[in-house]
């Protein structure tokens, strides 16, 4: 039930380059819903006040820009920032373009190196946000790069914490929301040596597959529709940290390795130059010994 | 005259910038422009073939799925397995995709399209015992409003009770489409960006209870479209009716068809689908789809004017900032030389012109409703009824083809990647035809091209300077109030623009567009 003493966390949802899947996949989480995230106290007395997104906010136009221009002055200190999508940095951030101010077009990058500067903490939501992602392939023709980066080469200090996947499970990213809110920023010890929860992304997709003792047994799937472990099919569980196993997806109906078709690596700062070819099988120096948590 | 700039254009797909300019309250010139670059044909370059369906899904997350299936079709051509698909892979790839366009669409009218036509803030007036109403009344009365104000004020025109029940089922819709997606998942591994739909088919393999846990969310979803999304469609039609006369744009439609029912015809323009191939206008005559007639023009888009006129697999970008007839980064695909509209309207008119049975009735049972003739389809509430309508004929198709499935047997044909070949795939996204052309050399990726609906609707004036369809329906339009252009941004969201696909190939170095305000 709402109470009369509900809290505000403001929040602005800042999309940079992005083909919108990480707003997409959020808008899939299960408990809570998205309504629950949007409307409802995610977290008794607390509600997430979402000030700006894109893809749902009713608005346009330059009142849709000053209101995400006005959170960032009025909450300096007080707003978790989310940014969607890589920053396409090359030519001065001319690659991406959102709003206007005054005669002059307001590029992705002065965006977020402002908003980064006043928050509280930032979200760096799905893989081209944490690491640059599918934008930041080779050759990179945008100049892309992930938050962190970025914001490295600006000397700007605000926390990051990054969730990568392409795109994440929504899970992973209420569930840092929600952390944040019951108990603020994670202590360092609870974040990988690449900014991601180690409750998300603390353990290898091959240590918790369901077709590990396949690998064990040494059988292999041939072509896709095979029973077996994927790892000749090119399958990259071996080299990922995620729960995706434990977790699966939508609602818990199926995930990557469960439809049969393998693990691309998703959630990896590597992704996807290091983790392509996706169907070629991993050299056999790059699969993990158990025990031994080797880095992909 | 004033200019309206509308940037961003928010519930939709990437970054779009509208400009209007508006004389005695009509709109007399009209541009888009798509805002942001990432370059994905040209990462594609030199990569493994097979790993195209990957990476163009990556183009756009809300339409992934269609990109997957044009990827594949495109694969399958390129390695000569076309006509090799098993059964079960053709029809789990219908399954799939019927799932992603019921989840896409119900997203599009519910929460891209809406919060133009329904007041949310009339949840005030709620007096009854709905706790999802209830807890967005509390919401309401906490009196932080984000992410539903600021908007456009003055015209939304449904009843206290229109737009409570729409609200309600705006929150409904969240749940309907996020079990679309779960639908989808089912047979497609995950969402977004699936990984089960490859060349050569489909790598899930298919059980009895794989079949029934579709079917019993698809029955959900059907009654869904029955009875809460068409008939919302119908009340805001009803309400706005004058929105049959706004926004015709170019009159020409374009359909590469969709759903294949036989998997044995090489040729993707001529094999039997759901959804005939083909073009049609306001005559409603159709036209056999011939792919040669494509070209993409270049003479107001920032590209090099040598390059214009190319087919999509001979397709170059060279960029000339400087060119001063330029004014947008998309180019202009025009369909033997005319302007073509894409998207759901033009694959039900098409469809319907064709006398398809499963299509026809329903377009015509529609028209009777609102005693208007088949013109009043090329609107801003045709392309909404279209796509309402595309919905339900999709999602009733479904279960037959959930019965055509053999449990245990294979979806999926192997294949030897050629050291050289061509592809062409050839499929409907949500928001219309997309084409993907690809060039195999020594088994990479020598060249790879996407043609995409918003790049066929959002493309600008043409190398015979007929403006694109977009900004063909936008011109002439009457403006009511410049600092609440409704009429704009409901017609370029009946188009549901996907600037993410659009916009993927340009180059924009460092160009400083123009900018002026409302004067």
């Amino acid at each position: 039930m709402p109470t009369s003493r509900t809290e505000e966390l403001p929040v602005i949802w800042f999309q940079a380059s992005t083909c919108t899947g990480c707003s997409v996949s959020v808008l899939n989480s299960v408990s809570p819903s998205i309504k629950n995230v949007l409307i409802d106290e995610v977290i008794p007395g607390k509600h997430v006040n979402l000030r700006y997104q894109a893809t749902v906010m009713a608005g346009q136009g330059d009142a849709v820009i000053e209101e995400m221009e006005q959170t960032a002055d009025k909450k300096k200190g007080a707003y978790v920032l989310v940014i969607e999508g890589a920053i396409p940095a090359a030519h001065q951030g001319g690659y991406g373009v959102v709003g206007e101010k005054g005669e002059k077009p307001i590029t992705i990058t002065s965006h977020v190196e402002h908003l980064s500067r006043n928050a509280l903490a930032i979200i760096a939501l799905g893989t081209c946000a944490a690491f640059g992602g599918i934008a930041a392939g080779a050759p990179n023709p945008s100049g892309s790069m992930g938050v962190l980066a970025f914001l490295k080469q600006q000397k700007i200090t605000t926390p990051v914490i990054n969730v990568p996947g392409c795109p994440p499970h929504p899970d992973w990213f209420v569930g840092t929301v929600a952390s944040v809110l019951l108990k603020g920023l994670p202590n360092p010890e609870e974040l990988d040596e690449h900014n991601r929860p180690k409750a998300f992304y603390g353990k290898l997709i091959h240590e918790n597959c369901p077709r590990r003792a396949y690998f064990e047994e040494g059988k292999f799937a041939k072509k896709f529709g095979d029973p077996g472990c994927l790892n000749e099919l090119g399958c990259k569980g071996p080299v990922t940290y995620a729960d995706c196993p434990l977790r699966l997806w939508n609602h818990g109906v199926n995930w990557c390795i469960g439809s049969g078709g393998s693990c691309i690596g998703c959630v990896e700062p590597g992704f996807p130059d290091l983790l392509a070819p996706f169907y070629q099988k991993l050299s056999d120096e790059a699969l993990p010994v158990v025990g031994q948590g080797k880095r992909g | 005259m004033g200019k309206i700039i509308i940037d961003p254009v928010t519930r939709i797909e990437g970054h779009l910038k509208v400009e209007a300019v508006v004389e005695g309250g009509v709109v007399k010139d009209a541009m888009s422009s798509g805002m942001l670059f990432r370059g994905i044909e040209i990462i594609l370059r030199d990569r493994d073939p097979r790993d195209a369906q990957r990476y163009t899904q990556r183009i756009c997350g809300v339409c992934p799925t269609s990109h997957s299936m044009a990827a594949t079709l495109n694969l399958d051509s390129a390695f000569g397995i076309a006509d090799k698909i098993p059964d079960n892979g053709r029809i789990l790839r219908n399954l799939i995709l019927g799932a992603a366009h019921i989840a896409d669409h119900i997203l599009h009218f519910y929460h891209l399209t809406a919060l133009d036509y329904v007041d949310v803030t009339k949840v005030l007036n709620y007096d009854g015992n709905d706790p999802a109403l209830n807890s967005v009344k509390a919401f309401a009365q906490r009196g932080e409003l984000g992410p539903f104000v600021p908007r456009y004020e003055g015209d939304y025109r449904l009843s206290d009770q229109g737009n409570i029940n729409a609200l309600a089922d705006y929150v409904k819709a969240l749940e309907m489409r996020r079990k679309a997606q779960e639908m989808l998942s089912i047979f497609g591994g995950k969402m977004p960006h699936n990984c089960a739909i490859v060349p050569g088919g489909v790598t899930e393999v298919v059980t009895i209870d794989k079949i029934a846990a579709f079917l019993w969310r698809l029955n959900e979803l059907r009654d869904f479209i029955d009875n809460v999304y068409l008939p919302d469609v119908i009340m805001v039609a009803e309400a706005y009716s004058d929105y049959f006369d706004i926004g015709a744009g170019c009159g020409n439609l374009l359909s590469y068809g969709s759903y294949d029912l036989d998997g044995k015809d090489p040729d993707l323009t001529r094999r039997q689908r759901l959804f005939k191939q083909g073009t049609t206008s306001t005559d409603l005559k159709v036209g056999q789809l011939d792919t040669q007639k494509i070209a993409e023009q270049v003479k107001h888009s920032w590209y090099e004017d040598s390059t214009t006129g190319k087919h999509p697999s001979q397709g170059m970008t060279k960029p000339a900032i400087e060119k001063k007839n330029g004014y947008s980064w998309i180019k202009s695909p025009r369909y033997d030389g005319k302007v073509y509209e894409v998207g759901p309207l033009a694959k039900v008119v098409v469809a319907y012109a064709d006398g398809n049975p499963a299509v026809k009735p329903l377009v015509d049972s529609t028209l009777e409703h609102f005693k208007a003739p088949p013109k009043a389809l090329f609107s801003v509430l045709g392309r909404h009824a279209a796509r309402a309508l595309d919905t339900k004929i999709v999602a009733d198709a479904m279960p037959g083809w959930l019965l055509q499935l053999k449990a245990g047997e294979s979806a999926y044909q192997p294949y030897e990647i050629p050291d050289v070949g061509t592809g062409m795939g050839l499929v409907e996204a949500a928001r219309g035809a997309l084409g993907h052309w690809v060039d195999v050399k020594d088994k990479k990726i020598a060249n790879y091209q996407c043609v995409v609906p918003s790049t066929w609707n959002m493309s600008p004036r043409d190398d015979k300077e007929q403006p694109g369809p977009v900004e063909q329906a936008i011109i002439g339009t009457k403006i009511k109030d410049e600092s609440n252009p409704f009429e704009i941004v409901r017609i370029v969201r009946s188009f549901d623009p996907c600037l993410a696909c659009a916009v993927h190939v340009v180059t924009p170095k460092g160009r400083t567009l123009g900018q002026f305000k409302v004067s």
